[in-house]
Protein backbone atom coordinates (compact mmCIF):
# COMPACT_ATOMS: atom_id res chain seq x y z
CA UNK A 1 0.00 0.00 0.00
CA UNK A 2 3.00 2.45 1.17
CA UNK A 3 4.50 1.60 -2.15
CA UNK A 4 1.47 2.35 -4.52
CA UNK A 5 1.43 5.60 -2.44
CA UNK A 6 5.13 6.33 -3.08
CA UNK A 7 4.59 5.66 -6.83
CA UNK A 8 1.26 7.87 -7.09
CA UNK A 9 2.74 11.12 -5.60
CA UNK A 10 6.02 10.57 -6.77
CA UNK A 11 5.26 10.30 -10.73
CA UNK A 12 2.57 12.52 -11.16
CA UNK A 13 4.32 14.66 -13.94
CA UNK A 14 3.89 11.45 -15.99
CA UNK A 15 0.44 10.71 -14.74
CA UNK A 16 -0.44 14.57 -16.27
CA UNK A 17 1.33 13.82 -19.56
CA UNK A 18 -1.14 10.90 -19.94
CA UNK A 19 -4.08 12.74 -19.73
CA UNK A 20 -3.15 15.49 -21.38
CA UNK A 21 -1.93 13.38 -24.35
CA UNK A 22 -5.37 11.41 -23.89
CA UNK A 23 -7.07 14.63 -24.31
CA UNK A 24 -5.38 15.63 -27.63
CA UNK A 25 -6.33 11.85 -28.95
CA UNK A 26 -9.64 12.02 -28.57
CA UNK A 27 -9.96 15.88 -29.79
CA UNK A 28 -7.97 14.27 -32.80
CA UNK A 29 -10.20 11.12 -33.45
CA UNK A 30 -14.28 12.44 -32.32
CA UNK A 31 -14.22 15.55 -33.49
CA UNK A 32 -15.81 16.69 -36.75
CA UNK A 33 -14.37 19.91 -37.16
CA UNK A 34 -11.35 20.77 -39.10
CA UNK A 35 -9.78 23.07 -36.73
CA UNK A 36 -10.90 21.55 -33.44
CA UNK A 37 -8.71 18.53 -34.54
CA UNK A 38 -5.46 20.59 -35.38
CA UNK A 39 -6.15 22.32 -31.44
CA UNK A 40 -5.91 18.37 -30.50
CA UNK A 41 -2.88 17.95 -32.38
CA UNK A 42 -1.11 20.44 -30.68
CA UNK A 43 -1.97 19.68 -27.38
CA UNK A 44 -0.64 16.06 -28.06
CA UNK A 45 2.76 17.95 -29.43
CA UNK A 46 2.75 20.36 -26.11
CA UNK A 47 2.42 17.17 -23.63
CA UNK A 48 5.26 14.93 -25.14
CA UNK A 49 7.21 18.30 -24.86
CA UNK A 50 6.48 18.84 -21.61
CA UNK A 51 7.10 14.74 -20.68
CA UNK A 52 10.51 15.30 -22.07
CA UNK A 53 11.41 18.79 -20.21
CA UNK A 54 10.20 16.96 -16.77
CA UNK A 55 12.82 13.79 -17.40
CA UNK A 56 15.29 16.39 -17.24
CA UNK A 57 14.42 17.28 -13.39
CA UNK A 58 16.80 17.17 -10.24
CA UNK A 59 15.87 18.14 -6.89
CA UNK A 60 17.39 20.74 -5.55
CA UNK A 61 19.45 21.99 -8.77
CA UNK A 62 19.07 25.16 -10.45
CA UNK A 63 19.05 25.65 -13.97
CA UNK A 64 21.57 25.20 -16.87
CA UNK A 65 23.42 28.38 -17.22
CA UNK A 66 26.43 28.29 -15.33
CA UNK A 67 27.52 30.53 -12.30
CA UNK A 68 29.94 32.26 -11.81
CA UNK A 69 32.01 32.44 -8.95
CA UNK A 70 33.38 35.13 -6.57
CA UNK A 71 37.23 35.10 -8.11
CA UNK A 72 35.31 35.16 -11.63
CA UNK A 73 36.12 31.40 -12.60
CA UNK A 74 32.81 29.44 -13.51
CA UNK A 75 31.46 27.00 -11.22
CA UNK A 76 31.30 23.24 -12.99
CA UNK A 77 29.72 20.79 -10.70
CA UNK A 78 27.14 18.71 -12.92
CA UNK A 79 25.48 17.29 -10.07
CA UNK A 80 24.35 21.28 -9.24
CA UNK A 81 22.64 21.92 -12.69
CA UNK A 82 19.65 20.68 -14.36
CA UNK A 83 20.29 18.24 -17.27
CA UNK A 84 20.22 20.25 -20.55
CA UNK A 85 20.31 17.65 -23.24
CA UNK A 86 16.14 17.28 -23.03
CA UNK A 87 15.86 20.84 -23.00
CA UNK A 88 17.72 21.08 -26.71
CA UNK A 89 15.73 18.99 -28.59
CA UNK A 90 12.55 20.13 -26.84
CA UNK A 91 13.64 23.48 -28.57
CA UNK A 92 13.80 21.94 -31.89
CA UNK A 93 10.22 20.63 -31.38
CA UNK A 94 8.33 23.54 -30.37
CA UNK A 95 9.97 25.35 -33.97
CA UNK A 96 8.29 22.22 -35.78
CA UNK A 97 5.09 22.28 -34.02
CA UNK A 98 4.71 25.63 -35.09
CA UNK A 99 5.67 25.16 -38.52
CA UNK A 100 3.06 22.49 -38.90
CA UNK A 101 0.51 24.66 -37.46
CA UNK A 102 0.57 27.16 -39.96
CA UNK A 103 0.96 24.52 -42.97
CA UNK A 104 -2.11 22.90 -41.60
CA UNK A 105 -3.92 26.16 -41.52
CA UNK A 106 -3.16 26.46 -44.81
CA UNK A 107 -4.69 23.34 -46.16
CA UNK A 108 -7.95 24.26 -43.81
CA UNK A 109 -8.18 27.47 -45.54
CA UNK A 110 -7.67 25.69 -49.17
CA UNK A 111 -10.41 23.03 -48.28
CA UNK A 112 -13.01 26.08 -46.98
CA UNK A 113 -12.55 27.75 -50.62
CA UNK A 114 -13.63 24.78 -52.70
CA UNK A 115 -16.01 22.86 -50.15
CA UNK A 116 -17.52 26.13 -48.18
CA UNK A 117 -17.46 24.26 -45.02
CA UNK A 118 -15.16 23.20 -42.17
CA UNK A 119 -17.33 20.22 -40.79
CA UNK A 120 -15.72 16.93 -41.83
CA UNK A 121 -19.73 15.04 -42.77
CA UNK A 122 -20.56 18.02 -44.35
CA UNK A 123 -17.77 17.47 -46.76
CA UNK A 124 -17.73 13.91 -46.99
CA UNK A 125 -21.40 14.60 -48.20
CA UNK A 126 -20.31 16.98 -51.11
CA UNK A 127 -17.43 14.52 -52.15
CA UNK A 128 -19.82 11.63 -52.58
CA UNK A 129 -22.43 13.62 -54.33
CA UNK A 130 -19.91 14.60 -56.85
CA UNK B 1 8.60 24.98 -5.26
CA UNK B 2 5.12 26.31 -3.48
CA UNK B 3 3.15 22.91 -4.09
CA UNK B 4 -0.35 24.83 -3.58
CA UNK B 5 1.04 27.04 -6.84
CA UNK B 6 1.69 23.77 -8.84
CA UNK B 7 -1.32 22.10 -8.26
CA UNK B 8 -3.36 25.45 -9.67
CA UNK B 9 -1.53 25.61 -12.49
CA UNK B 10 -1.81 21.99 -13.16
CA UNK B 11 -5.75 22.08 -12.64
CA UNK B 12 -5.86 25.39 -14.89
CA UNK B 13 -4.03 23.51 -17.26
CA UNK B 14 -6.48 20.89 -17.66
CA UNK B 15 -9.26 23.09 -17.70
CA UNK B 16 -8.23 25.24 -20.53
CA UNK B 17 -7.52 22.81 -22.62
CA UNK B 18 -10.78 20.76 -22.21
CA UNK B 19 -12.51 24.09 -22.62
CA UNK B 20 -10.35 24.99 -26.02
CA UNK B 21 -12.22 21.86 -27.56
CA UNK B 22 -15.51 22.24 -25.81
CA UNK B 23 -16.77 25.57 -26.83
CA UNK B 24 -18.56 26.27 -29.99
CA UNK B 25 -17.34 29.58 -31.47
CA UNK B 26 -13.71 29.37 -32.57
CA UNK B 27 -12.70 32.02 -31.60
CA UNK B 28 -12.66 31.43 -28.02
CA UNK B 29 -11.41 28.60 -28.97
CA UNK B 30 -7.86 30.51 -30.06
CA UNK B 31 -7.79 32.56 -26.81
CA UNK B 32 -8.39 29.04 -24.59
CA UNK B 33 -5.74 27.66 -26.47
CA UNK B 34 -3.56 31.12 -26.23
CA UNK B 35 -4.31 30.52 -22.69
CA UNK B 36 -3.37 26.74 -22.74
CA UNK B 37 -0.10 27.72 -24.47
CA UNK B 38 1.30 30.37 -21.82
CA UNK B 39 0.02 27.82 -18.16
CA UNK B 40 2.26 25.71 -20.13
CA UNK B 41 4.97 27.76 -20.51
CA UNK B 42 4.75 28.75 -16.89
CA UNK B 43 5.16 25.14 -16.02
CA UNK B 44 8.33 24.57 -17.81
CA UNK B 45 9.51 27.81 -16.00
CA UNK B 46 8.27 26.03 -12.69
CA UNK B 47 10.69 23.20 -13.86
CA UNK B 48 13.81 25.14 -14.83
CA UNK B 49 13.58 25.13 -18.70
CA UNK B 50 14.01 28.77 -19.17
CA UNK B 51 15.27 28.60 -22.54
CA UNK B 52 11.82 25.75 -23.53
CA UNK B 53 9.90 28.60 -21.29
CA UNK B 54 11.15 31.56 -23.53
CA UNK B 55 10.36 29.96 -27.06
CA UNK B 56 7.23 28.87 -25.60
CA UNK B 57 6.17 32.14 -24.60
CA UNK B 58 7.17 33.78 -27.84
CA UNK B 59 5.85 31.15 -30.16
CA UNK B 60 2.89 29.77 -28.42
CA UNK B 61 0.55 32.24 -26.49
CA UNK B 62 2.04 34.80 -29.45
CA UNK B 63 2.62 34.08 -32.71
CA UNK B 64 0.18 30.82 -33.23
CA UNK B 65 -2.30 32.03 -31.63
CA UNK B 66 -2.46 35.54 -34.12
CA UNK B 67 -1.90 32.36 -37.10
CA UNK B 68 -5.23 30.69 -35.67
CA UNK B 69 -7.12 34.16 -35.28
CA UNK B 70 -6.14 34.97 -38.94
CA UNK B 71 -7.44 31.85 -39.84
CA UNK B 72 -10.33 31.86 -38.23
CA UNK B 73 -11.21 35.52 -39.89
CA UNK B 74 -11.00 33.66 -43.15
CA UNK B 75 -13.24 31.06 -42.37
CA UNK B 76 -16.34 30.50 -40.69
CA UNK B 77 -16.26 31.57 -36.99
CA UNK B 78 -19.26 29.01 -36.07
CA UNK B 79 -18.58 25.30 -35.65
CA UNK B 80 -21.75 22.44 -34.88
CA UNK B 81 -19.06 20.31 -32.15
CA UNK C 1 -17.56 7.57 -33.87
CA UNK C 2 -17.43 9.29 -29.93
CA UNK C 3 -17.70 5.84 -28.78
CA UNK C 4 -15.24 4.08 -30.47
CA UNK C 5 -13.20 7.45 -29.53
CA UNK C 6 -13.46 7.28 -25.95
CA UNK C 7 -12.97 3.41 -25.78
CA UNK C 8 -9.62 3.43 -27.92
CA UNK C 9 -8.64 6.64 -25.69
CA UNK C 10 -9.46 5.10 -22.35
CA UNK C 11 -7.47 1.64 -23.82
CA UNK C 12 -4.95 3.41 -24.43
CA UNK C 13 -4.39 5.28 -21.49
CA UNK C 14 -4.90 2.61 -19.14
CA UNK C 15 -2.20 0.96 -21.70
CA UNK C 16 0.40 3.98 -20.44
CA UNK C 17 -0.33 4.32 -17.12
CA UNK C 18 0.73 0.29 -16.52
CA UNK C 19 3.85 1.16 -18.28
CA UNK C 20 4.76 4.09 -15.64
CA UNK C 21 5.71 1.23 -13.58
CA UNK C 22 9.17 1.48 -14.41
CA UNK C 23 10.17 4.92 -14.76
CA UNK C 24 12.33 6.54 -12.37
CA UNK C 25 10.79 8.93 -9.69
CA UNK C 26 11.13 12.47 -10.86
CA UNK C 27 13.62 14.69 -9.85
CA UNK C 28 16.05 11.63 -9.37
CA UNK C 29 20.05 12.49 -9.93
CA UNK C 30 21.08 9.07 -10.38
CA UNK C 31 18.09 8.70 -13.38
CA UNK C 32 19.39 7.11 -16.79
CA UNK C 33 18.79 10.23 -18.72
CA UNK C 34 20.92 12.47 -16.48
CA UNK C 35 24.46 10.56 -16.19
CA UNK C 36 25.86 9.54 -19.53
CA UNK C 37 26.44 12.24 -21.86
CA UNK C 38 24.54 15.35 -20.09
CA UNK C 39 27.55 15.34 -17.38
CA UNK C 40 29.72 15.48 -20.22
CA UNK C 41 28.42 18.44 -21.62
CA UNK C 42 28.01 20.19 -18.55
CA UNK C 43 31.66 20.18 -17.32
CA UNK C 44 33.21 20.98 -21.03
CA UNK C 45 31.02 23.16 -22.67
CA UNK C 46 32.96 26.51 -20.78
CA UNK C 47 36.32 25.43 -21.32
CA UNK C 48 35.44 24.34 -24.88
CA UNK C 49 33.51 27.80 -25.91
CA UNK C 50 33.37 30.07 -23.13
CA UNK C 51 29.52 30.29 -23.63
CA UNK C 52 27.72 29.78 -19.93
CA UNK C 53 24.40 29.16 -21.06
CA UNK C 54 24.86 25.47 -21.57
CA UNK C 55 21.69 25.03 -23.95
CA UNK C 56 23.04 27.86 -26.19
CA UNK C 57 26.39 25.79 -26.78
CA UNK C 58 24.83 22.31 -26.86
CA UNK C 59 22.25 23.83 -29.20
CA UNK C 60 24.69 25.22 -31.82
CA UNK C 61 27.83 23.53 -31.48
CA UNK C 62 27.59 20.26 -30.33
CA UNK C 63 24.08 19.19 -31.91
CA UNK C 64 24.47 22.00 -34.82
CA UNK C 65 23.13 19.48 -37.67
CA UNK C 66 20.07 19.05 -35.32
CA UNK C 67 19.56 23.17 -35.82
CA UNK C 68 20.94 23.25 -39.30
CA UNK C 69 18.14 20.64 -40.82
CA UNK C 70 15.16 22.98 -38.76
CA UNK C 71 16.35 25.75 -39.64
CA UNK C 72 15.65 23.88 -43.62
CA UNK C 73 12.27 22.64 -42.05
CA UNK C 74 11.02 26.01 -41.25
CA UNK C 75 12.08 27.19 -44.63
CA UNK C 76 9.64 24.78 -46.21
CA UNK C 77 7.11 25.54 -44.23
CA UNK C 78 7.19 28.91 -44.90
CA UNK C 79 7.43 27.78 -48.78
CA UNK C 80 4.52 24.96 -48.33
CA UNK C 81 2.36 28.21 -47.42
CA UNK C 82 2.82 30.32 -50.42
CA UNK C 83 2.58 27.56 -52.50
CA UNK C 84 -0.94 26.58 -51.31
CA UNK C 85 -2.39 29.45 -50.78
CA UNK C 86 -0.56 31.47 -53.83
CA UNK C 87 -0.40 30.06 -56.60
CA UNK C 88 -3.63 28.44 -57.42
CA UNK C 89 -6.02 30.80 -57.14
CA UNK C 90 -9.00 31.83 -59.40
CA UNK C 91 -8.47 35.14 -60.40
CA UNK C 92 -11.74 36.79 -60.62
CA UNK C 93 -11.48 39.37 -57.72
CA UNK C 94 -13.13 42.40 -57.46
CA UNK C 95 -11.11 45.70 -56.59
CA UNK C 96 -12.36 49.34 -55.07
CA UNK C 97 -10.79 52.21 -56.25
CA UNK C 98 -11.69 55.82 -55.56
CA UNK C 99 -10.43 58.92 -58.22
CA UNK C 100 -8.48 60.59 -55.61
CA UNK C 101 -9.22 64.63 -57.11
CA UNK C 102 -12.84 64.11 -57.25
CA UNK C 103 -13.74 61.30 -54.75
CA UNK C 104 -15.48 58.94 -57.29
CA UNK C 105 -15.42 55.32 -56.19
CA UNK C 106 -15.22 52.77 -58.57
CA UNK C 107 -15.74 49.09 -58.20
CA UNK C 108 -14.31 46.85 -60.91
CA UNK C 109 -15.13 43.66 -61.20
CA UNK C 110 -12.35 42.07 -63.30
CA UNK C 111 -8.98 43.64 -64.06
CA UNK C 112 -7.03 46.39 -62.51
CA UNK C 113 -5.68 49.48 -62.73
CA UNK C 114 -2.13 49.33 -63.46
CA UNK C 115 -0.26 50.10 -59.95
CA UNK C 116 1.86 52.99 -60.36
CA UNK C 117 -0.97 55.74 -61.25
CA UNK C 118 -1.13 58.27 -58.94
CA UNK C 119 -4.65 59.79 -59.51
CA UNK C 120 -6.20 56.41 -58.12
CA UNK C 121 -5.86 55.48 -54.81
CA UNK C 122 -6.64 51.79 -53.80
CA UNK C 123 -9.58 50.96 -50.98
CA UNK C 124 -10.21 47.98 -48.68
CA UNK C 125 -12.93 46.02 -49.22
CA UNK C 126 -13.26 45.78 -45.39
CA UNK C 127 -13.46 49.12 -43.67
CA UNK C 128 -12.74 49.30 -39.94
CA UNK C 129 -12.52 52.53 -38.25
CA UNK C 130 -10.06 54.89 -37.46
CA UNK C 131 -8.56 54.55 -34.25
CA UNK C 132 -6.12 57.22 -32.86
CA UNK C 133 -4.96 55.50 -29.85
CA UNK C 134 -4.30 51.96 -31.18
CA UNK C 135 -2.61 52.73 -34.18
CA UNK C 136 -0.03 55.45 -32.49
CA UNK C 137 0.67 53.60 -29.67
CA UNK C 138 1.71 50.20 -31.92
CA UNK C 139 3.72 52.70 -34.11
CA UNK C 140 5.88 53.81 -31.34
CA UNK C 141 6.11 50.65 -29.67
CA UNK C 142 7.78 48.66 -32.96
CA UNK C 143 11.46 50.14 -32.72
CA UNK C 144 11.57 49.05 -28.93
CA UNK C 145 10.42 45.83 -30.02
CA UNK C 146 13.16 45.25 -32.31
CA UNK C 147 15.64 46.54 -30.19
CA UNK C 148 14.50 43.96 -27.42
CA UNK C 149 14.76 41.30 -30.22
CA UNK C 150 17.94 42.02 -31.21
CA UNK C 151 19.23 41.52 -27.45
CA UNK C 152 17.46 38.91 -26.98
CA UNK C 153 19.66 37.26 -29.80
CA UNK C 154 23.00 39.01 -29.32
CA UNK C 155 22.86 37.83 -25.07
CA UNK C 156 21.77 34.18 -26.26
CA UNK C 157 25.44 33.06 -24.70
CA UNK C 158 24.63 34.70 -21.15
CA UNK C 159 20.82 34.82 -20.56
CA UNK C 160 18.00 32.38 -21.99
CA UNK C 161 17.14 33.43 -24.91
CA UNK C 162 19.33 32.50 -28.69
CA UNK C 163 18.38 33.05 -32.57
CA UNK C 164 15.16 31.21 -32.17
CA UNK C 165 13.59 33.86 -29.36
CA UNK C 166 14.80 36.79 -31.44
CA UNK C 167 13.59 35.83 -34.57
CA UNK C 168 10.14 35.30 -33.66
CA UNK C 169 10.03 38.62 -31.77
CA UNK C 170 11.26 40.06 -34.39
CA UNK C 171 8.61 39.25 -36.61
CA UNK C 172 6.12 39.64 -34.27
CA UNK C 173 6.86 43.60 -34.81
CA UNK C 174 6.01 43.42 -38.41
CA UNK C 175 2.89 41.41 -37.58
CA UNK C 176 1.98 44.37 -34.79
CA UNK C 177 2.22 46.74 -37.29
CA UNK C 178 -0.26 44.76 -39.59
CA UNK C 179 -2.44 44.16 -37.61
CA UNK C 180 -3.08 47.56 -35.76
CA UNK C 181 -2.83 49.09 -39.53
CA UNK C 182 -3.49 47.56 -42.42
CA UNK C 183 -1.86 45.11 -44.18
CA UNK C 184 -1.03 47.39 -47.28
CA UNK C 185 0.97 49.77 -44.65
CA UNK C 186 3.58 46.96 -43.11
CA UNK C 187 4.38 45.62 -46.62
CA UNK C 188 4.61 48.97 -47.97
CA UNK C 189 7.74 48.55 -44.88
CA UNK C 190 9.09 45.61 -45.98
CA UNK C 191 8.41 44.21 -49.33
CA UNK C 192 7.08 40.87 -50.41
CA UNK C 193 10.22 40.02 -52.40
CA UNK C 194 12.71 40.93 -49.64
CA UNK C 195 10.73 38.90 -47.32
CA UNK C 196 11.38 36.12 -49.19
CA UNK C 197 15.16 36.60 -50.27
CA UNK C 198 15.31 37.02 -46.38
CA UNK C 199 14.01 33.40 -46.05
CA UNK C 200 16.46 32.03 -47.93
CA UNK C 201 19.59 34.12 -46.66
CA UNK C 202 19.27 33.02 -43.17
CA UNK C 203 19.64 29.28 -44.10
CA UNK C 204 22.55 30.44 -46.76
CA UNK C 205 24.28 32.11 -43.75
CA UNK C 206 24.18 29.21 -41.98
CA UNK C 207 25.33 26.59 -44.39
CA UNK C 208 27.71 29.25 -45.68
CA UNK C 209 29.30 28.93 -42.33
CA UNK C 210 29.73 25.00 -42.29
CA UNK C 211 31.07 25.25 -45.73
CA UNK C 212 33.72 27.96 -44.70
CA UNK C 213 34.64 25.82 -41.91
CA UNK C 214 34.89 23.14 -44.24
CA UNK C 215 36.90 24.91 -47.30
CA UNK C 216 39.24 25.92 -44.22
CA UNK C 217 40.36 22.17 -43.78
CA UNK C 218 38.03 20.93 -41.05
CA UNK C 219 34.89 19.29 -40.32
CA UNK C 220 31.59 20.61 -41.79
CA UNK C 221 30.70 22.79 -39.05
CA UNK C 222 33.72 22.62 -36.88
CA UNK C 223 33.79 26.23 -35.52
CA UNK C 224 38.08 26.07 -34.17
CA UNK C 225 38.96 26.50 -38.44
CA UNK C 226 37.64 30.17 -38.20
CA UNK C 227 40.55 30.84 -35.46
CA UNK C 228 42.97 31.38 -38.50
CA UNK C 229 40.72 33.71 -40.38
CA UNK C 230 39.78 35.62 -37.36
CA UNK C 231 43.27 35.97 -35.39
CA UNK C 232 41.99 34.85 -32.49
CA UNK C 233 42.54 31.26 -30.17
CA UNK C 234 40.40 28.18 -30.90
CA UNK C 235 37.88 28.80 -27.81
CA UNK C 236 36.93 32.44 -28.68
CA UNK C 237 36.30 31.43 -32.56
CA UNK C 238 33.95 28.73 -31.58
CA UNK C 239 32.46 31.55 -29.70
CA UNK C 240 31.75 33.73 -32.07
CA UNK C 241 30.76 31.17 -35.19
CA UNK C 242 28.03 30.31 -32.18
CA UNK C 243 26.83 33.83 -32.61
CA UNK C 244 27.02 33.48 -36.65
CA UNK C 245 25.03 30.64 -36.49
CA UNK C 246 22.43 32.17 -34.33
CA UNK C 247 22.08 34.74 -36.59
CA UNK C 248 21.26 33.12 -39.48
CA UNK C 249 18.43 31.36 -37.74
CA UNK C 250 17.04 34.12 -36.32
CA UNK C 251 16.72 35.68 -39.66
CA UNK C 252 14.98 33.00 -41.38
CA UNK C 253 12.24 32.40 -38.57
CA UNK C 254 11.62 36.05 -38.91
CA UNK C 255 11.02 36.26 -42.56
CA UNK C 256 9.01 32.55 -42.49
CA UNK C 257 6.69 34.23 -39.67
CA UNK C 258 6.02 37.14 -41.36
CA UNK C 259 5.32 35.36 -44.42
CA UNK C 260 2.96 32.73 -43.11
CA UNK C 261 0.85 35.47 -41.64
CA UNK C 262 0.20 37.46 -44.72
CA UNK C 263 -0.34 34.06 -46.84
CA UNK C 264 -2.44 33.24 -44.03
CA UNK C 265 -4.20 36.40 -43.52
CA UNK C 266 -5.49 37.37 -47.21
CA UNK C 267 -5.97 33.97 -48.07
CA UNK C 268 -3.00 34.35 -50.81
CA UNK C 269 -4.28 37.83 -52.28
CA UNK C 270 -1.68 39.64 -49.65
CA UNK C 271 -3.28 42.82 -50.40
CA UNK C 272 -6.05 42.92 -47.47
CA UNK C 273 -5.96 42.10 -44.25
CA UNK C 274 -6.69 41.28 -40.09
Amino acid sequence: MSDLLVDVVGKYNYWLCIILMMIGLYAMIAKKNLIKKLVGMNIFQTSIILFYVSIGCKKGATIPILEYRADHSVLVDAAHYINPVPHVLMLTAIVVSVSTFGVALALALKVYRKHKTLEEDEILMQLRSE
Amino acid sequence: MIWELDLAILILVIVAAIGALQVKDLLGCAILFGAYSFLMCLLWAIMGAVDVSFTEASVGAGVSTVFFVAAVFRTTRRTKD
Amino acid sequence: MKAIGLIIVVLVGALLFYSTQDFPIWGDPNSPASTHIATYHLEKAYEETSVPNVVTAVLADYRGFDTMFETGVIFCAGLGCFVLLRLFRKRDDDSYYRHVSTGITLHIKRGRIPDASSEFERIDTLWTPYDLIVKNVCRILAPFVQLFALYVIAHGHYSPGGGFQGGVILGASVILIAISHDMRTALGRIGEKTIHILMAVGVLIYSGVGALCMLLGTNFLDYASLSKILFTNEIQARSLGILFVEVGVGITVMAVMISIYNNLSSDGRQDEGL
